[in-house]
């Protein structure tokens, strides 16, 4: 009878244990299997990602449609090149879409926001998006609000 | 001038010797052909005295470091507007840091010293001498299940203290002080990586674990076989596998989260 009681209380730990994993995987991770994998690459020139970072998020109206997987110069034009995946079924981007560069919040995380544009012709892998708007830098528009202030 | 050097080099010696003969232990106890029928029961016995007993204290402690986190992160966060980041800020800290490094330390405090003062005070009353002349190898009986367990139970304790402080930090933060819960946890969710904190303060805590009970089981193997010697022994557990896991722990960090 003890050597039971200290079977069932060894399971019971261990059990215990393994829950905590799977608690902390969904509950406090949020990790989300179907999400992963997959996807299509577009990418996106800006004069200046102020902040932004790899697996940001990239939105269309506030929701996620895929993340910022790369982030490099483009040596020939001299601007950022952001490369992005998009999710599959996130097929119905024309390739007259614009993405801005956004901050979540006042101080918060960079996310990339798209606009959906009018034309038929849809955003394939490996397209570029040309109509772009680069971060808001703060000490940029503090110095053009001075600049103003002044010339006034 | 002379007597001074051959005593520095008696003490390399000796410490060299000692890595050496914990290596030997390490091999000897864990490298033989499985035997399941005979392990297993030992082993679910070592693991209720190393890690069922030691879960209460974890639970405790988890509880109450969980709801320290969330309060003192309330009252620097609300000055800046932003009290609803102390779900992120509990659950990272607890998940990547203070889960391993905490639990190896009461771990080594509770279980550890615990293991080193038994496997001592076998080897003063010669029972290991005893098991070795009966045929038995007091290895593969008394020294192999206390490591495995060790190694076992560690990563599981973390777990449950992590999973704890942060209900913990929840019940302070959403429960008490009012902040709204499903900005609590979708701060946490967005911000908490599984593969990269759940996952890394798991390899830590294995790490940990490992450490913790090797140093415990060679201290308690290699003792002076009196009762000071017993005292020493324990007393170097504690104090080298605390060394250990937060040398370690700076190590693991840099490793994981220091970007090289």
């Amino acid at each position: 009878m003890r050597i039971r009681a200290l079977e069932i209380s060894v399971g019971a730990l261990i059990l215990a244990g393994l829950l905590a994993l799977v608690a902390l995987a969904i509950n406090v991770s949020g990790l989300n299997l179907s999400q992963k994998g997959g996807g299509y690459t577009v990418y996106a020139r800006f004069d200046n990602i102020g902040g932004l970072t790899e697996r940001a998020k990239v939105s269309m109206s506030g929701v996620q449609i895929g993340q910022v997987s790369a982030i490099r110069i483009d040596r020939k034009r001299l601007m950022a090149e952001v490369e992005m995946q998009i999710f599959d079924d996130v097929d119905y981007l024309s390739i007259d879409s614009s993405a801005q560069i956004l901050t979540a919040g006042l101080l918060g995380e960079k996310y990339i926001g798209i606009t959906p544009g009018f034309e038929d012709d849809l955003l394939a892998n490996g397209m570029t998006i040309e109509d772009t708007q680069s971060a808001l830098v703060l000490e940029e528009i503090v110095g053009k609000f001075l600049f103003n202030k002044v010339s006034e | 001038m002379i007597q001074l050097l051959q005593k520095l080099g008696a003490k390399s010696v000796n410490r060299v010797a000692a890595v050496g003969r914990a290596g030997q232990l390490l091999s000897q106890s864990l490298i033989a052909k499985p035997a399941p029928m005979t392990m297993l029961p030992l082993l679910v016995r070592q693991l209720y005295f190393i890690g069922v007993l030691s879960l209460v204290i974890i639970i405790v402690s988890g509880l109450f470091i969980g709801m320290v986190l969330g309060l003192q992160g309330y009252t620097i966060l609300v000055d800046y507007g932003s009290e609803q980041a102390v779900g992120q800020m509990v659950a990272l800290s607890l998940v990547r840091e203070l889960a391993p490094v905490v639990t190896a330390l009461l771990f080594a405090g509770r279980a550890g010293s615990a293991v080193t003062a038994e496997i001592g005070l076998m080897k003063a009353t010669e029972q290991l001498a005893s098991y070795e002349m009966i045929g038995v190898d007091p290895m593969r009986r008394i020294i192999a299940p206390r490591l495995w367990a060790g190694f076992i139970s560690m990563p599981l304790l973390s777990m449950i203290f992590a999973i704890v402080g942060i209900w913990g930090g929840s019940l302070v933060a959403v429960d008490w002080l009012g902040i709204f819960s499903g900005s609590f946890w979708a701060n946490m969710q967005a911000s908490v990586s599984f593969s990269e904190d759940v996952l890394n303060g798991v390899i830590k805590s294995l790490v940990f674990g490992f450490v913790v009970i090797w140093i415990a089981v060679f201290q308690g193997n290699d003792c002076v076989p009196t009762s000071e010697g017993i005292s020493q022994a324990t007393t170097r557990t504690v104090v080298y596998s605390s060394l250990a896991i937060l040398g370690l722990d700076f190590l693991l960090t840099a490793m994981m989260f220091g970007d090289f």
